[in-house]
């Protein structure tokens, strides 16, 4: 699973009441469980089932993925600045395991 | 002899066309039902209160060519305060396996509502767009997105 690699972009300086976009991106297949390999097996289904952005702590956004989301799903969002912080990202496997991220935006 | 044989290709023509009305009717009820799910769907979410369609910003391809990745960008008018913001944002579309897409949670922190993605279309459907605001009042809004090439395999 060394594949799956989250990525993403905040600024990294931010002013008070800007509302900034949050971009982010995780390489994953996906699995839909509908699709068939080479063999004409089907794949099982295997995707990214949420994914959670924390903001000092507090939770900020929150999305449900179903199947029907696109490999290597991206993500963007808006988020108002208050504070100077630091942001976490979590996506979560069907299969249990947590992709983790973190980024710090500073207030000028 | 000669009657038999017309019998025969008659009982044929009969199946094969009984066939082919099975078949449209079989079709025609999936594509209903599709729908139908998404209305279902749309009902249960909002506990049968049903949804006004409003005019939400929902930024949509009208034709995607290639429907394994298809951009979705919407932004909800709000003002995002702690006593009116847009909790919940659900897309919906009619003519993929599952109904569901994605659920966004929204918080007033984000001082505004938007999000982009990029989903699967097996074929031209219709995509739907139902947000829940705090005080639970529903607001939806529809765009046909024409697929030339289908996504979600097979």
């Amino acid at each position: 699973m060394s594949s799956i690699k989250p990525r993403g972009k905040v600024p990294k300086e931010a002013s008070v009441d800007e509302i900034i976009e949050i971009k982010t991106l995780i390489r994953h297949p996906m699995h839909s469980g509908r699709m068939k390999d080479a063999d004409g097996k089907t794949v099982p289904r295997q995707i990214i089932n949420a994914f959670n952005v924390k903001f000092n702590g507090k939770e900020i956004f929150k999305m449900k993925l179903e199947p029907s989301i696109s490999t290597n799903p991206y993500i963007a969002f808006p988020f108002k600045v208050k504070e100077t912080g630091t942001f976490e990202f979590e996506w979560i496997d069907d299969n249990g395991e947590k992709y983790t991220m973190s980024k710090n935006m500073e207030v000028i | 002899m000669k009657l038999t044989k017309m019998k025969k290709i008659s009982r044929r023509n009969a199946i094969h066309l009984l066939s082919v009305l099975a078949g449209s009717m079989f079709v025609s009820s999936i594509s209903f039902s599709q729908t139908n799910q998404v209305l279902k769907r749309i009902d249960e979410i909002t506990k049968g209160l049903g949804a006004e369609e409003s005019d939400i910003y929902l930024d949509l391809p009208e034709i995607a060519e290639n429907g394994n990745q298809v951009q979705i960008n919407f932004e909800i008018d709000s003002p995002m305060t702690e006593t009116n913001y847009i909790k919940q944002v659900h897309v919906l579309a009619d003519g993929n396996p599952a109904p569901n897409v994605a659920t966004f949670s929204f918080t007033p922190e984000m001082g505004s509502c938007a999000a982009t993605t990029r989903m699967r279309l097996s074929k031209t459907q219709n995509v739907y767009l139902l947000a829940e605001n705090s005080d639970g009042q529903f607001s939806m809004t529809k765009a046909k997105v024409k697929v030339t090439i289908g996504g979600c395999g097979g």
